[in-house]
């Protein structure tokens, strides 16, 4: 390819004239012409001006992909297409460092970071959990769920009501939580065991709507679309409200009352809360259920002829995605201090799925990053908050062309039965 | 010579469609026992109905004494039956010794690396490419992966759905010089084939299925000069 050197800006022309004819009939209508009362106003000036950095930047670029660099670029990121990446078994990454430095900061955030921040960190964390457990069902075992956040609202109409009903808090949900939405992933998996694909997707889309509409419809338990209260954690039974006949934490030692006290506490719980799903993950993928999952992501017929058991391996990536789920629900509830119906629509799940697909299916760094970018980002960017599904959709169409296994390659590092196999 | 797995008048049915028709074979213990017919025969229906998928409609199928026909993929899996399916279907994003230990999951890990060790000396291009990924080699390579995760189970009957399938005639050779050192081990090989000649030369006995039916019977140097075998399917001269 080294003879085609020569930039042929011919080409570059009309792809230029392509690009600027399609701003056109794109923005045309959108930007062109202004609502103003009944009427409306042309305004082509605008339009003209849009299309005129259309064409010129797909000019640059057109021109520089032709160019000795571009080509080069566009090789490497034609070849980037190769799935997981696998190291050697023993291999140890030189990046172990940075575990306990992200341990050291985490801890000390809270005590350092506004109260602000720590809102908005912890809704970051919050989908972390999320992009975990789907990334269980989606990025390893490969089962396409499309009502994740079924799950997330039992977990958080768990404590809510849990609270209401039976009286009970926050750390004896937790666990009720995540069994509960274990039990419910189980429900949902048994139906859709023999589906694949485009199937499953629909089916558990439609799982994710029931449970809404459930929480909205069913007044009489739920409340409906008023919602419900949920109660905040206590520390060893201290309350963090402003007064309380149990005894309150500032109280009890002697600090002036501030609410961010609270942030503080659901923070810590939270981040540990995290630390241990990432562990358990860890350790699940090397186990041969993890491997399972792997290979029935990969060739389903194949696991057949092994003998696998796919009810136990379905159910199980189900079951332990939809727990984590649950536990994300929990704090969610915990830390809004109210949940209603309108917190779990479809848009939660297609979230929480283009977190995994942008961090790269299965690659648990990725997740990690891309809940962050996700979340954290719109936040910080408030005054652009009306684009952002806008740049939703810029992101994901350049992550597709440039990064189509996201964020972060799916590396892992290979697995033998014990050291010194043959050699 | 004890008797391993029998088909007994079976019958196999997809919706209103027949693909077996009261087929009944024997296999017996130590023998290689290969079925010819051509696409669509129904030679992969009848390998897959061992592991329930599909159900049998009629008939039984005994392997050691015990009707199995009814019972889940696992269980057959875990009682001495392994196969290599149609097309390979290996694991392509795990590496070599990975889609070997998935081999493992029906008897657990407990003879994992002795047994990766056997495969290794059988398989000497396994040993080259261990930590590669599967999908990253040849199709001959790529074969002997598959047997050899199947041989991983420690199976007493070793079933192999058309291992020359898509492979150059060289590497069917491979293939083949392969199943004979299997085969001198002592496992029984029930062999499922297109290439007829290959097949024969290698079994001890063969069948021949037509339209899900088993038309022909017989050692496999009689099934080779067979004027109807020869006709169809070995190019008839």
């Amino acid at each position: 390819m080294s003879q085609a050197v020569g930039i042929n800006f011919k080409k570059s022309s009309i792809d230029a004239f392509i690009a600027g004819l399609m701003a056109l009939v794109l923005f045309g209508p959108i930007v062109g012409v202004v609502l103003d009362g009944y009427g409306f106003n042309a305004e082509f000036g605008r339009v003209a001006w849009i299309v005129a950095i259309v064409a010129v930047g797909r000019f640059v670029m057109s021109s520089f992909m032709q160019t000795e660099k571009g080509i080069a670029l566009a090789f490497r990121y034609a070849n980037n297409d190769d799935g997981v990446t696998v190291l050697p078994p023993g291999h140890k990454s030189k990046m172990v460092w940075i575990i306990p430095l992200v341990v050291v900061i985490g801890l000390v955030l809270p005590f350092v970071a506004s109260k602000y921040v720590l809102t908005v960190i912890i809704l970051g964390l919050i989908y972390v959990l999320l992009g975990l457990g789907l990334n269980i069902v989606v990025g390893l075992a490969g089962l396409l769920d499309l009502g994740f956040v079924g799950f997330y609202a039992i977990g958080a109409y768990g404590l809510a009501l849990g609270y209401e009903n039976l009286g009970l808090g926050f750390w004896s949900m937790l666990p009720i939580a995540a069994i509960m939405a274990a039990v419910a992933g189980a429900i949902l998996g048994f139906p859709v065991l023999r589906m694949h694909g485009d199937y499953l997707a629909i089916v558990t889309l439609g799982f994710g709507e029931i449970i809404r509409l459930i929480l909205t419809n069913w007044a009489s338990f739920t409340h409906g679309p008023n919602g419900v209260s949920a109660p905040l954690p206590t520390f060893f039974g201290l309350e963090f409200k402003r007064r309380s006949s149990e005894g309150t934490f500032h109280e009890f030692f002697n600090l002036p009352y501030d609410s961010a006290y609270k942030y503080m506490f659901i923070y810590l719980v939270l981040f540990a809360v995290v630390w241990a799903v990432l562990f358990i993950k860890h350790r699940l993928v090397k186990m041969p259920i993890g491997r399972a999952w792997e290979a029935l992501r990969e060739d389903e017929i194949a696991c057949r002829s092994l003998g696998l058991n796919h009810v136990l391996v379905k159910l199980s990536a189900f079951m332990i995605g939809a727990s984590t789920g649950g536990l994300a629900g929990v704090f969610f509830a915990t830390y809004q201090g109210f949940v209603n119906p309108s917190s779990f629509t479809f848009f939660e799940s297609a979230l929480i799925l283009a977190i995994v697909v942008l961090g790269g299916m299965g690659s648990t760094l990725g997740v990690v990053i891309a809940a962050f970018c996700l979340t954290v980002l719109p936040e910080m960017l408030r005054e652009f908050a009306e684009y952002r599904v806008l740049m939703f959709g810029i992101l994901m169409v350049v992550m597709m062309i440039w990064k189509p296994r996201g964020i972060v390659r799916v590396t892992r590092t290979g697995f033998s039965p014990k050291k010194g196999v043959a050699k | 010579m004890t008797t391993l797995m029998q088909f007994k008048d079976v019958d196999v049915h997809y919706g209103p469609i027949q693909a077996l028709k009261k087929v009944s074979l024997t296999v017996d213990e130590g023998e290689i026992v290969t079925l010819i017919g051509a696409n669509g025969a129904g030679k992969s229906t009848l390998l897959m109905s061992i592991f329930g998928q599909p159900r049998i409609s009629s008939g039984e199928i005994i392997y050691r004494g015990e009707d199995i026909s009814q019972k889940s993929a696992h269980y057959v899996a875990s009682h001495g039956l392994a196969q290599s399916p149609e097309g390979r279907r290996i694991f392509p994003g795990m590496t070599v010794e990975e889609n070997l230990l998935m081999g493992t999951i029906p008897i657990g890990m407990d003879h994992a690396e002795e047994d990766m060790q056997r495969m290794f000396e059988l398989f000497p291009r396994l040993l080259e490419r261990r930590n590669q990924r599967a999908s990253t080699m040849s199709g001959g390579e790529q074969q002997m992966l598959a047997i050899a995760r199947a041989l991983m189970s420690r199976p007493k009957l070793l079933l192999l759905d058309e291992p020359s399938l898509g492979l150059a005639p060289i590497i069917v050779k491979q293939i083949f010089q392969i199943l004979e050192d299997v085969a001198s081990t002592g496992m029984t090989i029930f062999l499922v084939e297109q290439n007829a000649n290959h097949a024969l030369k290698l079994a001890n006995r063969g069948y021949v299925m037509v339209n899900g039916e088993i038309r022909l019977t017989g050692t496999g140097a009689e099934l080779l000069v067979n004027p109807e075998v020869r006709d169809a399917y070995l190019g008839g001269h």
